[in-house]
């Protein structure tokens, strides 16, 4: 499917990029030691406030990870290199891979440091909640690494950042990264179709017990669905161009 | 056809018939046949807007023609280029961060089905020098030779260079077109984009002069200039009515600086007799062939523009 060795070279421009690194693991760790250090002993609803907390920055950091490694097409695109890579044998969804699984490296990378650091101060799972709820992750992360390929060649270069850090700030507090949502009413109902809701459930399995109903599925798989086929149309209006 | 033509046509690498190109209401290329003999290396000249990267563009597949076709060695190019036939240096273009010049042209060596040793193309492009450096820390002559290198490292049967030569100093220059022959003698078909009239004369077999989307003249350098006549004849005559000199036979066009008049001419030899019977007091003749340059301003006229 992909050239290891392509794949490789990616694999360590992705590990050389200091901001890279520092908003998809540093930023998520902080903020979690600020937060759930000082209330490591608070207990609600029988669940410790630091595996809460947890459970709501891997959302957020996974989300950031993916995100930003698509959207690292914009820098790309704005030298002149997919231009170059269009006259290569290179197949797009190869390139397309390649970014997708780095993301998904930093995305595992800021999983094991958040469950690290958690673990640190006192956070206790047994393998198979760890492995269920690491499963859905992986799997409600699809849509987010779908539109960072998207945002890598729909935006501009300095647009980038914001449109990111907005996107992932606003999709992490209404997925209810950042604490408890109130449920009803109508906005509960627009958040539940959202893709960062299930990633935030997917991390709650870890303490609610059980997987995803069917419902977070079927929202996974629009939202997968829909961005691959914008993907499509944006990654075909900017390659006309040309 | 002629006899040689045909015979071309068993061992061309590249074919292109009725290539017409338009961006909005600009016509970049109209109409455009190519045939390139396998190994050849071929300039394809003329000054900016010609047309010469919309055709490059067409012949590796980063643009789509309006009407024509292209053909690498019987396939089209995005099967060439998927197919690895083809290494190619566009115009600009920067190289991405966090990799150090070995690694990252390694990384374009793993694309390619049968790639050069990456020592080597660093060695041939000039790289090599600076090949543990990060890509971001490199002048632009440097990262010209990396594009180059990357180029290379394919090892592809057409290599197609647009200006590869503009971010480069005097220096620079002919280290890359020494680098672009030994590469040529492997046997390779190399076309090049270049305004640089002295780079076409000295480093292609055939120069296809390009005007205003068309090709006006394409042989070799030396047919080139036998096409516009190619003489150019200056001497010593003060005071003369350029009129005069300009209605004589064989005079394209007369030009004078102080006592100095230069005639460009298409008979050169009808001319000096014409000239020394009406002017016996002419000195200092000097006859040469025209240079490229003089080719180069005959034939890129805009055919709209000269009726002005």
């Amino acid at each position: 499917m992909i050239e290891l060795s392509y794949l490789r070279y990616e694999v360590l421009r992705t590990w050389r990029n200091r901001r890279f690194l520092l908003f998809s693991l540093i930023f998520p760790l902080i903020l979690f030691l600020a937060v759930a250090g000082p209330h490591r002993h608070v207990i609600e609803d029988g669940i410790t406030f630091p595996l809460y907390y947890m459970t709501g920055m891997i959302a957020w950091g996974t989300m950031v990870a993916v995100i930003s490694s698509g959207a690292r097409i914009a820098a790309e695109r704005s030298v002149g290199w997919t231009r170059q890579l269009r006259i290569t044998p290179l197949p797009t969804w190869s390139y397309f891979t390649a970014k997708i699984i780095c993301g998904y490296m930093m995305a595992l990378l800021s999983m094991a440091v958040l469950i690290a650091a958690g673990s640190s101060i006192g956070v206790r799972l047994d393998a198979s909640q760890w492995f269920v709820m690491i499963a859905l992750l992986l799997v409600g992360l699809i849509p987010f690494a779908v539109m960072g390929v998207m945002f890598g060649h729909l935006l501009k270069l300095d647009s980038l950042g914001p449109a990111i850090g907005g996107v992932t700030s606003l999709m992490a507090l209404l997925g209810g990264s950042y604490g408890q949502l109130i449920t009803g009413g109508v906005l509960f109902t627009v958040v539940k179709w959202l893709p960062s809701y299930w990633l935030v459930q997917a991390g709650k399995t870890a303490f609610v017990g059980g997987g995803w109903p069917l419902e977070a599925w079927v929202v996974i798989a629009v939202w997968t669905l829909a961005l691959s086929i914008l993907s499509v149309r944006v990654y075909q209006r900017d390659t006309k161009r040309i | 056809m002629t006899d040689a033509a045909l015979a071309g046509s068993l061992h061309d690498s590249i074919v292109a018939t009725g290539l017409t190109k338009s961006y909005g209401p600009v016509r970049a290329v109209r109409g455009i046949d190519l045939r390139l003999a396998r190994g050849s290396t071929v300039a394809l000249l003329g000054p900016n807007g010609a047309g010469k990267t919309t055709t490059i563009d067409m012949l590796i597949g980063l643009a789509r023609p309006d009407a024509g076709t292209v053909s690498l060695f019987g396939r089209t190019p995005s099967q060439a280029v998927k197919a690895g036939t083809i290494g190619a240096m566009t115009q600009s273009g920067q190289l991405i961060e966090y990799l150090s010049v070995r690694e990252l042209v390694s990384m374009m060596a793993a694309i390619y089905p049968a790639p050069l040793d990456v020592d080597e193309a660093l060695r041939i492009s000039g790289a090599i020098g600076f090949a543990d450096r990060q890509t971001r820390k490199l002048s632009g002559g440097e990262t010209q030779r990396v594009r180059f290198a990357i180029a290379l490292v394919a090892d592809a049967e057409v290599l197609v260079l647009d200006e590869p030569t503009a971010a480069l100093d005097v220096e620079g220059r002919r280290d890359f077109w020494g680098a672009m022959r030994s590469f040529a003698a492997r046997g390779k078909t190399v076309i090049f984009a270049t305004h640089y009239l002295e780079e076409a004369d000295a480093y292609a077999d055939r120069v296809i002069l390009m005007s205003h989307g068309r090709i006006v003249a394409d042989g070799a350098p030396t047919a080139i200039k036998a096409t516009v006549g190619g003489r150019i004849v200056r001497a010593t005559l003060p005071d003369v009515d350029l009129a005069a000199l300009q209605v004589m036979r064989g005079v394209t066009s007369v030009d004078r600086k102080g006592d100095a008049v230069t005639l460009n001419c298409s008979d050169s030899d009808a001319t000096l007799r014409d000239l020394l019977a009406a002017f016996p007091q002419i000195r200092d003749i000097e006859v040469r062939g025209a240079g490229l340059e003089e080719a180069f301003l005959e034939l890129t006229i805009d055919p709209d523009e000269a009726e002005l």
